[in-house]
């Protein structure tokens, strides 16, 4: 993965920036469709009948560019959650008890002058309150104290790192990025995270390239044993997530070449055990501006909820309930479904 | 017949090597499969040492799928080519250890 943009595709004016264009690049290659594939292997549109995961996408605000992000965020971003919305989200899960975690994500969500409220008021009802971190947000001077905050609040860290190589990571999350998520990886184990004390400190994999991730299991036992050899450095578990085609990835098939055989790759990989664990099915997803969504990446390709379900964070509050739910689905869900499938937690099937 | 021996579009029908002598085939995936199992190595040293080994025995397909391989489990472009040169090494060395034979044979016949 070369050639690093240093903007947003919005920035650039980029036509992939809109959503239908996303929606019609991916539609190009032809491929049948999910709930087609989904029928052949005898399965029923996708439902969901839980929410094991609130994830609230705080904005698209982001000290970094990374080449295959799904956001398109960046530094040049703007939207932002405000206090109003993370007054809801809070309200919603005063009202939903039953929700065990949540999830913040961005862009990088600490930037949110409401990433801190969120975590207080998310810890202080007992939730189990997940931090997407791509860690070199820890080393900026205005997030000095964020690690103390972040084990202040038993927040658990789930830490972006493609490679445990400098080129890998580099190549995809940018020059330099390596080294300061090696520095932060270190704040953090120093703080205790990553040493079975109860903060934990998970790495995110995804492919620097075009290709599938190789066994989460596996690769786990590669970074445990490198990252500690070579770097001294400590961490509890290694997820593996599929680059979605979407966005600047999207961006990124397309400049090389590589969407055709990438869409092929995907639907010739289709598991229906995967496609059973998909995590639409437990999640509900909060957009910055309030309005719902299955899962993060149908909130970039902006496809809220439907089927009947209220589509803001307002609308539920007032009906009371988003379930059950009939998930709403694309082309880009062959990302969720390949191999051993692909979840913000990681793999889903074997 | 192909115009060519080697042909991108045969790697994905290797599976056609099941026709005729199933029984065969199937023993042969078993064992290949328990080979790339995880185990005292990982799935990504195993692709990296099989990266090697299709260089030295120069097959197009192995080179293909163990190159994807090599990258889907977590290796870069600077440890594949450590891992070509360790079989180029391999390759030169065993040419160049047979030049004892060839100063065994000219000590014996040569003066």
């Amino acid at each position: 993965m070369r050639s690093l943009p240093v903007l947003s595709l919005q920035s650039r004016g980029h036509e992939l920036a809109a959503p239908p264009a996303q929606v019609a690049a991916l539609a190009r290659s032809g491929v049948p469709a999910f709930e087609d594939v989904l029928a052949r292997h005898g399965r029923g549109p996708l439902e969901a009948h839980a929410i094991e995961v609130l994830q609230v996408n705080v904005g698209k605000l982001c000290n970094q560019t990374c080449a295959h992000c799904h956001v398109d965020a960046g530094p040049d971003r703007r939207e932002v959650m405000s206090r109003e919305t993370a007054e809801q989200v809070v309200e919603l899960l005063r009202r939903h008890p039953g929700i065990p975690t949540l999830d913040i994500t961005g862009g990088a969500p600490e930037l949110n002058p409401q990433f801190r409220y969120l975590v207080a008021e998310g810890a202080a009802q007992g939730r189990r309150v997940i931090d997407r971190c791509n860690l070199s947000v820890l080393l900026l001077p205005s997030q000095r104290d964020l690690v103390g905050f972040l084990a202040a609040h038993r927040v658990e860290v789930m830490a972006s790192l493609p490679s445990f190589r400098a080129s890998g990571t580099d190549a995809q999350r940018g020059d330099g990025v390596f080294a300061k998520s090696l520095d932060a990886l270190r704040l953090l184990n120093a703080a205790g995270y990553g040493k079975g004390e109860g903060l934990a400190l998970n790495l995110v994999y995804n492919p620097v390239g075009t290709f599938l991730p190789g066994d989460q299991a596996s690769l786990e036992r590669d970074y445990k044993r490198e990252l500690q050899l070579r770097h001294g450095i400590v961490f509890d578990r290694l997820y593996t997530i599929t680059n979605m085609p979407i966005s600047r990835f999207l961006d990124h098939l397309e400049r090389t070449d590589n969407l055709q055989r990438y869409m092929d790759l995907l639907v010739a990989s289709f598991n229906p055990r995967a496609a059973d664990g998909v995590m639409c099915r437990t999640y509900l997803s909060v957009g910055w501006d309030g309005t719902l969504y299955d899962c993060d990446f149908n909130q970039m390709l902006e496809m809220p909820t439907n089927h009947g379900a209220p589509q803001t964070l307002w609308g539920l509050l007032a009906r009371g309930r988003a379930l059950p739910r009939r998930v709403m689905t694309g082309l880009h869900c062959f990302g969720c479904t390949a191999g051993a499938g692909s979840s913000c937690a990681g793999a889903v099937a074997e | 017949m192909a115009e060519t021996y080697y042909c991108p579009h045969d790697l994905p029908r290797f599976g056609e090597m099941g026709k005729d002598r199933p029984e065969l085939w199937a023993k042969f995936l078993d064992y290949y499969n328990a080979v790339f199992a995880d185990g005292a190595l990982t799935a990504r040293e195993k692709a990296l040492i099989a990266l090697g080994v299709a260089h030295a025995v120069q097959c197009p397909y192995c080179i293909d799928a163990y190159t994807q391989a090599a990258l889907q489990n977590g290796s870069d472009r600077e440890q594949m080519t450590e891992a070509v040169h360790v079989a180029c090494a391999i390759r030169g060395g065993a040419s160049l250890v047979h030049g004892v034979q060839m100063r065994n044979v000219a000590d014996k016949v040569g003066m």
